[in-house]
């Protein structure tokens, strides 16, 4: 584990006030989507769920083809799409076209895809203003801070905390009620909107059969941004392909509910192209940029190729005891929860930070709410292995491999097995039957004083169940 | 003449709390079957596979299907060994096509041991008596790799003299995870205690569950808030009379 990671989880379980707020807002979204998904509110949600995993796994299976499909359309619609590579090309496209017209000023909405590739950073490295519109997203900005949540950016944060941070940066009065801080925030990026060159959007679908990006929201700040300027740029990962419009039947009715418990959010936007003749709004010019970043990396790995069918919901997060407990900044990357623990290995290498996959209990709670049926543990133990095989290559874990390989040498002999099993009871008697608390003198080894550093140990029985069973 | 069903007690049954299989061998006599304990057996290997190491868990695996070949019921005090011989033995043999026919032939004839009451045995009131308020914690592998969910509870309900409550996040994991437990203490003390926490709300003087690890990752934490509240797997409680 890096100091890096074991320091945040510190933290984070240290900061009572914190873990109060993760908890809070996440057993919100729970009790939401529990309610959105009952026999009552949607009988065919199994069903759903078979047939969005199924749309996902043909399309990824066959991405070139739908790839190829969508800009086939977007191009006939008059937009354009831009193939990159990484976030270099992303920023550059971005850069070019922002002096080719002159662009200032940016308005964003939010995209995870442009975190992943720091797109604020890197043009405002090169001096345009790229501003975040999505209130969270907007706060988190003046907080010069990530994401701590998939669809819920600034969970972290309480109306206080805004209320001082609004103060901070905007010199305007300290307000704590939300609805004063939303009308704050409001005035001043209603003037961003109107005065914006450039509105970069992610995508929640790219449909290949109508060359259109969708997005779903609940501001209106989306339709703005890629309404208002006369330049649409939306940023999305190949993996956001679906072949059909009607598609969508399946995957609307499965995101919002799963991300917030909604039938379906505030806006639904389905663009498809630059105005057309005798239209009064829409920008003039529309581009899609479909990004890899390392997505072809997974796409050639069949066993774990899943891991691209998500839909970025959050549902995972809400339901992990896990993230419940450490929240969204311990996590090494942009994605956290669950889908983080399986994307970010694979995306950076399992070396990034390896103790990532094994920060997890295997409950399963993350593949009994995944909308697309993503099984995230397999996937987790998949990257175990990687993780001991990457160990056993650069010769680091030498000691935990010797105890793991001296452990199923001593388990398929069941003779020593017994033997073992007798030292070590004699070592930890239980003298009155109560729990340890502390470790008997030749038990004080690591793993032993890892478990005593939060609970007690149990006793060792005066004799095992074999030993008891042949005297029964 | 009574059918036999063979015990695979699990490793940490056999060590650290073996009045549990002493009392899943009591309920199944009672109902009638000769209950036989094959001598060789030791664990499943999901320590290993759980850490990673796939070749270890495959030689724990390979020595289980032998030890286990002929039998024709194999009980199992836990929802999480039997997942690991259910489901994972099967993706532990890819080269191996004998390994895996092996572990296919033995899946349906592993049975968590509620399972095996309710769905083989046929019952779900074994005749037993037990004066206390019991709330259950649902164990995330029985409940999520077997829908293990409703059956404890019926097992529980006809039970003479035993209450019944719920606990406001029965089906949240306690935190246990095998390795994880030492890997990330910090964490898994947390759920720990989250846990423990949603137990003592119901006012219960017992957690019952079909697994002996989520109770012993339990009961470590209540001995150390020093809670007067104690575990106990459902076969002990349906042993009692």
């Amino acid at each position: 584990m890096s100091a890096a990671f074991d320091e945040k989880v510190h933290n984070t379980l240290a900061d009572a006030n914190l873990q109060l707020a993760i908890y809070r807002a996440t057993a919100r979204l729970i009790d939401h989507r529990k309610h959105a998904v009952t026999a009552d509110a949607l009988p065919d949600y199994q069903e759903l769920r078979t047939e969005a995993n199924a749309i996902k796994r043909h399309t990824i299976d066959h991405l070139d083809h739908y790839l190829e499909q969508f800009e086939a359309n977007v191009t006939a619609h008059g937009g354009k799409v831009v193939w990159c590579q990484d976030a270099t090309e992303v920023a550059d496209f971005v850069l070019g076209l922002a002096k080719e017209r002159h662009a200032r000023l940016i308005v964003k909405s939010k995209s995870m895809t442009t975190e992943e590739i720091d797109l604020n950073e890197r043009l405002e490295h090169h001096h345009l203003e790229s501003v975040e519109t999505d209130l969270g997203e907007y706060i988190l900005q003046l907080a010069h801070q990530r994401p701590y949540h998939i669809v819920a950016p600034a969970l972290h944060l309480t109306r206080y905390d805004v209320g001082d941070l609004f103060a901070r940066t905007l010199g305007v009065a300290n307000e704590t009620a939300v609805e004063k801080q939303t009308l704050i925030a409001r005035s001043v990026l209603r003037e961003k909107f109107l005065a914006a060159d450039i509105g970069i959007s992610g995508a929640n679908f790219l449909v290949a059969d109508s060359g259109a990006v969708l997005l779903v929201e609940n501001e209106g700040n989306a339709r703005l941004t890629t309404s208002a300027p006369r330049i649409h740029i939306a940023v999305a990962g190949i993996e956001k392909l679906i072949p059909r419009a009607q598609d969508l039947a399946v995957f609307l009715k499965l995101l919002g509910r799963s991300a917030t418990g909604q039938a379906l959010t505030v806006y639904t936007s389905f663009l498809s192209g630059p105005r057309r003749t005798g239209e009064i709004d829409g920008p003039e010019e529309f581009y899609v940029v479909l990004l890899d970043n390392g997505r072809t990396k997974l796409l050639a790995d069949s066993a774990k190729r899943e891991s691209l069918y998500c839909i970025r919901c959050g549902a995972c997060l809400n339901h992990c005891p896990v993230y419940r407990k450490i929240g969204g900044h311990s996590f090494p990357w942009v994605y956290s929860g669950p889908i983080g623990a399986i994307i970010t290995p694979q995306f950076l290498g399992v070396k990034h930070e390896p103790a990532l996959p094994f920060a997890s209990s295997l409950c399963g709670a993350c593949a009994e709410v995944c909308p697309v049926k993503i099984d995230i543990p397999k996937i987790l133990l998949d990257l175990r292995a990687e993780v001991k095989q990457d160990e056993r290559r650069d010769g680091r874990g030498r000691m935990e491999r010797l105890v793991f390989k001296l452990w199923a040498w001593v388990m398929c002999h069941p003779r020593i097995y017994e033997m073992a099993a007798m030292v070590a009871a004699g070592v930890a008697p239980a003298e009155n039957g109560a729990w340890l608390r502390k470790a008997p003198a030749l038990m004080d080894v690591a793993p032993v004083r890892a478990w005593l550093s939060q609970r007690d140990l149990p006793p060792a029985p005066p004799k095992s169940f074999r030993e008891l069973w042949r005297k029964r | 003449m009574a059918q036999r069903v063979s015990l695979f007690v699990t490793c940490v049954v056999d060590q650290l709390f073996p009045k549990v299989g002493l009392a899943m061998a009591d309920v199944l006599e009672r109902l009638g079957y000769q209950v036989d304990f094959p001598e060789d057996q030791t664990c499943c290997g999901q320590p290993a596979f759980n850490t990673g190491y796939r070749d270890e868990a495959r030689q724990v695996a390979r020595h289980f299907l032998k030890v286990f070949r002929d039998c024709e019921y194999v009980i199992v005090p836990s929802g999480s060994c039997t997942s690991m011989i259910a489901h994972h033995f099967h993706h532990l043999f890819p080269a191996d096509p004998q390994a895996m026919a092996a572990a296919d032939a033995l899946t349906p004839r592993v049975w968590e041991f509620s399972r095996f009451l309710l769905e083989v045995a046929r019952v779900d009131d074994v005749g037993a008596r037990f004066e206390d308020v019991v709330t259950y914690h649902d164990s995330c592998h029985a409940l999520r790799e077997f829908g293990i969910k409703d059956g404890p509870r019926r097992l529980l309900a006809n039970v003479r003299g035993l209450e019944l409550r719920e606990m406001d996040a029965a089906e949240e994991c306690c935190g246990f995870g095998g390795t994880f437990s030492v890997k990330l203490p910090e964490i898994s003390g947390g759920m720990a205690r989250t846990k423990i926490d949603s137990i003592v709300r119901t006012g219960a003087r017992t957690v019952v569950s079909v697994d002996s690890s989520c109770l012993m990752q339990i009961q470590g934490a209540l001995s150390r808030a020093a809670l007067p509240v104690r575990t106990m797997h459902l076969a002990e409680v349906l042993a009692s009379r």
